[in-house]
């Protein structure tokens, strides 16, 4: 958390790797039509031949150059003797006035539980049985070979750990899937726990390479100390890749999750202490046109619990089999290398003074680096990410409530195709198809979101009426939530921009102090919303002001930033991508005034939250359903951790909060800059 | 008098390593050979030699550059000393020269960048004049009147400085005055009954020790360079030999030094084995490089000879085995005089290196060693690697002790030298191949990852330079101890097609340093630190401890007489 500290304490060498140039976005556009042609489709061919006879096939992977191979139980039985492992044993036993055999014996179970057990028979069904699925679901998905290729060299150059986005299960099994096809080595996978409850598909995924860790093993020191050894393990000997999630989790919102540090750290360990030359990050993006889980996530932001995995859940999900889920874009970038990131950054690492076995806490450079590195990987991964056409027409539509002309519809979603390329999206539209075309068949793909009445888009059961039924009001949430995950893949490409379109609305003001200044604001506080390069504040600003320059919506001079002509309906609707989020907040920040008593707990604020936001929704005196999102809610709490605006204590049981007056009648007063903008305009 | 009469330079190669007669030629065949008388390989034809320069570097015989076979002396800068100064000279009757020859054999050590200067062009700064003191005294003589004139004096042992210690700074203004100690090579006494003996500092190792032989002893300190280095040499850098495991390093053997120092001498009171009166003086001496005196006369152990000497060696399937089993020896403390593991890159040089076979029944019986490593024992010519081993004692304690050693390893004879690379490099420099080696010493834990990571970084570092040859780049361990080892990396390559070799080459050394410091070795185990190192002494020895050293040198030579700036 250090690193989300007051941006102007930030300044970063200049020309250092890590500054995200502007120049680097004005090449961009060319990229993206180079980028376009190298996907390749691989569902094509599986189409075409057996799928028995591919999974069948002779599998033969590249491997590291200094692999020793060796079985799985050998790893558990280095794992289990190596000096980190026994080190921790004998610690504990000594605390605990245990025998070590006991302690011992726990961390046997521990690996078995975790251990993957990669089995070729298993992933042979794999290969078959996902063949049979996948072109079932997906009408294509793509690749890009470059990216493959590359990866096949890094394979064996050292060792590698690949860094897939999150937003489906899918994610994983199809990148197994098209590692096995394009025959490099299957990595292992740090996945959930809940998937052991899947009995048969569990003891599957293990042997087609998955390893499990719990989602919380914060105090068991010993858990961690037998999961990072394993996980280092694998990684010196160069066994396999290492797949992990950076963002931890499936997104449900379809932004990108703040990243988590802890197997991040792990992996990039063994660099540290020169344990391997170097390591080779892979950020990988990948794109659904249409996510398998969309309404399963509505449901869970709404606060329907999730139902728990298991295997006849799994079979019931057979009738999703009947349904299009689009195409699929797996991108995998340019391996980064550790090395390379690390020089002159931590050469001067503090484990040559002591043992390398020995568990140490990570200093504070090491700490920073990691968190810089979580952050760039992360922002590689959304570089890459494809935005479909029906990004757009969700963006356009959910500023259209509760109807759109069809024509209109299509008219605006070309012009925000313009902008969206002009900001360095990486857009798929199918350039074969007249723009109607495209637009009716994204329509036609989510019509269980929206519907073509009489000329008329409209989304699902919303209507925009006051004095709505709760269930209404439920229904409508569901639905603009759904939307609004497809939105959201297209505010990581516009958030630089629209924040400073944001910014000149709440200050109404030329001068560029000032609107920066604002700027920060709203970084600040959408900190755990998008993803920001810990820092570089003023970098993002520049960004942001560069490509509206570039759009001819906004003119800089040294001292002031002006609104063209052309350019305020676009500044307009830059303000409006964002309202939702501007005005979740401030809904919430006004809950937290009227109503939060002396100390609550997250739970209770979120239920609190809810039914205030309900009783708004009801009445009709709020249109902003988004601000029932469990997600906004918690990353709203955590920025007003953040700002001191909430205080959070630990308890013995978990975190209370406590709510400063003061400083929150100063937010909320920024707040009403920006909404009253909105209702006046 | 030693071997070394006035003028060494005579029978040594100016622009080289050793002697004139001995070096790597390229016969009328295409053969590699060498000449001269001087060792086990003199007069021997090498016939793989040719083809693993051309394999492993790229190297080819059409492709050869000559250097200069005469220093140009009109390239000389000028010898500049005050009249007064030489007038007092000459009256302290110390001998001197300021001829060029003279001057410039002193202005540089074996750095790779100092021998290219040496073949192609000129340095900088050399000294003005040279003084050949004959005895202490001489030496307190000199220093005051460098401390009257205000003169600057740079001693020199051997030359044998692989540190650049002895370059002469660029901007010295004052005159520079080179004190070779050649000419202080007596040994002044022996006692049988400490089993001490008493000398003085200029004299060279193989000297030392022949002498020391005529009466049944010997020192038993044998650094790679100790046919050139001097006893003052090893003191002011820390010197390691190679059977040190037997003997000891020189901060194990010195009893007493006397030192000249532009405030006075310093020396202890007796000579005794150890004495507690605060920090040990002798450790301000050891390592300083010639930046706080010199050292004139030391006392040092001295051994009966040993009577009887074993060869050994060791194959191992990987470098990773060799190390573990060198490891589990120190642990046991049973370490021969000497053990030296050469990893699989160094293992295939030796054998390079190997002479034609005398006859038809030697070649049968390597036939039947190679057949018996790599398919009888399964070996992977490219992985094994060798461990050479030196046992010496009493016979019945060198057999008892071998035995104990090959019970922990496998037993096979080889015997490599290594000193053979330093002149094999000479020849490298004939045909565009440059190289050089640089020493570490590291924990036993990190030896693998350290000789992995810094191996594989040298090469990286010549693929991103623009070097066309892949690099030869490899290792050995060269000592054992019971916390860690030292290692030695060689290193060559190929440079052709590069504007500037020397240049490249001092990048690639600096990042393998940088590497080496990074993964837990040291700057340094016995090479010092001259200036080439300089950069990371405070990262080395942290503020405090550099300013330590500093205040010492700002009040024993607050004038910076030994101005050679080495080290601080």
């Amino acid at each position: 958390t250090e690193c989300k500290s007051s941006p102007n304490s930030d300044i970063r060498k200049p020309g250092s790797i890590w500054s995200h140039s502007v120049f680097a976005y004005s090449q961009q556009k060319e990229l993206t039509s180079k980028k376009r042609d190298e996907f390749e489709d691989i569902l094509e061919e599986r189409r075409q031949s057996s799928d028995l006879r591919y999974a069948m096939k002779c599998y033969s992977p590249v491997i590291y150059k200094g692999l020793s191979a060796c079985k799985p139980s050998a790893i558990k039985d280095s794992v289990l003797q190596s000096e980190q492992v026994q080190y921790v044993i004998k610690q504990l036993s000594k605390e605990m006035g245990e025998s070590t055999d006991i302690i011992q014996e726990e961390a046997i179970e521990i690996l078995d539980e975790m251990g993957h057990n990669l089995h070729i028979g298993a992933i042979r069904f794999f290969a078959f049985s996902l063949s049979k699925i996948f072109k079932r679901l997906f009408q294509r998905v793509c690749v890009n070979e470059e990216g493959i290729q590359k990866l096949q060299q890094a394979i064996q150059e050292h060792p590698v750990v690949l860094l897939p986005s999150h937003r489906s299960y899918i994610d994983f099994l199809m990148l197994s899937y098209l590692l096995y096809t394009y025959d490099l080595a299957l990595p292992v996978i740090a996945a959930g726990m809940d998937f052991l409850g899947m009995k048969i598909v569990g003891e599957l995924l293990r042997r087609s390479g998955a390893f499990f860790m719990r989602r919380t093993f914060g105090g068991n020191r010993l858990y961690w100390a037998v999961f990072a050894e394993y996980v280092k393990t694998m990684l010196r000997n160069g066994y396999a890749p290492i797949e992990f999630f950076l963002e931890g989790t499936r997104s449900r919102t379809a932004k990108t999750l703040t990243p988590k540090f802890g197997l991040l750290s792990i992996v990039m360990e063994p660099f540290f202490k020169r344990e391997v030359f170097d390591t080779y990050l892979v950020p990988i993006s990948i794109s659904y046109e249409r996510i398998l889980e969309e309404s399963l996530y509505a449901y869970e932001l709404l606060g329907v619990p999730k139902p728990k995995e298991s295997t006849s859940g799994l079979l019931k999900a057979r009738k999703i089999l009947s349904d299009n889920f689009g195409s699929i874009h797996v991108y995998f970038g340019q391996p980064v290398s550790l090395r390379t990131l690390a020089y002159g950054r931590v050469d001067r690492c503090p484990y040559r003074l002591v043992p390398r076995h020995l568990p140490q806490k990570l200093s504070e450079d090491i700490q920073e680096f990691v968190t810089d590195v979580a952050y760039k990987m992360e922002l590689l991964q959304m570089e890459n990410m494809v935005l479909s056409p029906w990004v757009l027409i969700a963006s356009v539509l959910l500023q259209n409530l509760p109807a759109i002309d069809f024509e209109l519809l299509v008219e605006k979603t070309l012009w925000l195709k313009g902008l969206t390329q002009a900001f360095g999206g990486f857009l798929e539209w199918p350039d074969n198809l007249s723009a109607n075309k495209a637009v009716t068949s994204s329509l036609a793909l989510h019509s269980n979101i929206v519907s073509l009445v009489n000329g008329q888009v409209v989304l699902n059961d919303v209507r925009m009426e006051n004095g709505a039924t709760e269930e209404l009001v439920f229904k409508q949430a569901l639905s603009i939530l759904m939307c609004g995950a497809y939105r959201n893949q297209l505010l990581n490409v516009f958030v630089r921009p629209s924040l400073v379109a944001v910014a000149l609305q709440m200050t109404q003001s030329f001068r560029k102090e000032e609107i920066y200044s604002c700027f920060i604001f709203l970084r600040d506080i959408l900190y755990d919303e998008f993803i920001f390069f810990p820092g570089i504040a003023l970098k993002d600003f520049e960004e942001g002001c560069f490509l509206l320059t570039k759009s001819d919506v906004i003119q800089v001079t040294p001292q002031e930033i002006l609104v063209t002509e052309r350019g305020n309906s676009v500044a307009v609707f830059l303000a409006a991508l964002f309202r939702p989020f501007m005005k979740g907040y401030q809904i919430i920040s006004r809950y937290l005034s009227k109503e939060a008593k002396e100390a609550f707990t997250e739970k209770q604020f979120i239920l609190g939250i809810r039914n205030f936001a309900f009783q708004l929704l009801q009445t009709g005196s709020t249109q902003c359903y988004e601000v029932l999102s469990s997600d906004l809610q918690k990353n709203a709490l955590a920025a007003f951790v953040r700002l001191d605006v909430v205080k959070k204590m630990k308890t013995t049981n978990g975190f209370t909060y406590t709510v400063n007056k003061e400083a929150l009648n100063k937010t909320a007063e920024m707040f009403g800059k920006c909404i009253s903008y909105w209702y006046t305009s | 008098m030693g071997q070394f009469a006035h003028f060494k330079e005579k029978i040594l190669k100016w622009n080289g390593w050793g002697y004139n007669d001995s070096k790597f030629i390229f016969n009328k065949k295409g053969q590699a050979e060498f000449t001269g008388k001087r060792y086990r390989l003199s007069g021997m034809v090498l016939p793989v030699l040719k083809e693993w320069m051309e394999k492993t570097l790229g190297a080819s015989l059409e492709h050869k550059i000559t250097s200069r076979a005469f220093l140009n002396t009109s390239d000389v800068p000028p010898s500049i000393v005050s009249e007064e100064f030489l007038q007092d000279l000459r009256a302290s009757k110390i001998s001197y020269s300021q001829e060029a020859e003279d001057r410039v054999f002193r202005a540089h050590g074996h750095c790779l960048h100092e021998i290219f200067v040496l073949r192609e062009g000129m340095f900088k700064r050399i000294p003005d004049i040279v003084v050949w003191p004959g005895c202490h005294d001489d030496v307190v003589k000199i220093v005051e009147l460098a401390c009257k004139h205000n003169l600057c004096i740079i001693p020199i042992g051997g030359g044998t400085s692989v540190s650049s210690a002895l370059e002469c700074p660029a901007d010295e203004r004052r005159t520079i005055v080179s004190l070779d100690t050649s000419q202080m090579n007596r040994i002044l006494w022996v006692d049988e009954k400490n089993l001490t003996a008493h000398i003085e500092a200029g004299i060279i190792g193989q000297d030392l020790e022949r002498q020391l032989g005529e009466s049944g002893y010997c020192t038993g300190h044998e650094p790679d360079s100790m046919e050139f280095s001097s006893l003052g040499g090893w003191v002011a850098t820390r010197a390691s030999g190679m059977k040190k495991n037997i003997y000891g390093n020189i901060e194990d053997l010195v009893v007493h030094i006397k030192m000249v120092t532009p405030r006075g001498v310093i020396e202890k009171n007796c000579q005794v084995p150890r004495m507690s009166t605060g920090p040990d003086i002798h450790h301000f001496i050891m390592g300083s490089e010639g930046t706080l005196g010199v050292v004139t006369e030391v006392t040092i152990k001295i051994r009966p000879i040993p009577e009887y000497k074993k060869y050994g060696s060791v194959v191992f399937p990987n470098f990773e085995r060799g190390v573990a089993c060198l490891r589990e020896i120190a642990k046991q403390r049973c370490a021969p005089a000497s053990i030296r593991l050469v990893d699989n890159a160094q293992f295939q040089f030796g054998h390079a290196l190997k002479p034609q076979v005398a006859s038809i029944f030697t070649s049968f019986l390597d036939g039947l060693k190679k057949f018996y490593i790599t398919k009888f024992k399964g070996f992977d010519p490219n992985e094994l690697c060798v461990a050479t081993l030196l046992f010496e004692g009493d016979r019945e304690k060198v057999l008892q002790h071998e035995k104990q050693v090959y019970d922990i390893a496998a037993k096979f004879r080889y015997d490599f030298q290594g000193i053979l690379f330093l002149i094999w490099s000479d020849l490298g420099l004939d045909y565009y191949i440059i190289g050089e080696s640089f020493e570490t010493s590291v924990p036993w834990d990190r030896v693998i990852d350290l000789c992995r990571n810094v191996k594989e970084r040298i090469v990286r570092e010549c693929k991103e330079k623009g070097v066309q040859f892949a690099p030869f780049s490899t290792c050995r361990v060269t000592q054992t101890y019971d916390a860690g080892a030292c290692v030695y990396f060689y290193f060559a390559f190929n440079y052709r097609g590069i504007s500037d070799p020397v240049h490249v080459y001092e990048q690639i050394e600096r990042a393998a340093r940088e590497e080496i410091l990074a993964n837990g070795g040291s700057l340094s185990h016995h090479h010092g630190v001259g200036k080439l190192r300089k950069q990371w002494m405070k990262e080395s020895i942290s503020d405090v401890g550099l300013g330590m050293l500093k205040s010492v040198k700002e009040y024993v030579d607050p004038n910076n007489i030994f101005g050679n700036r080495n080290l601080l």
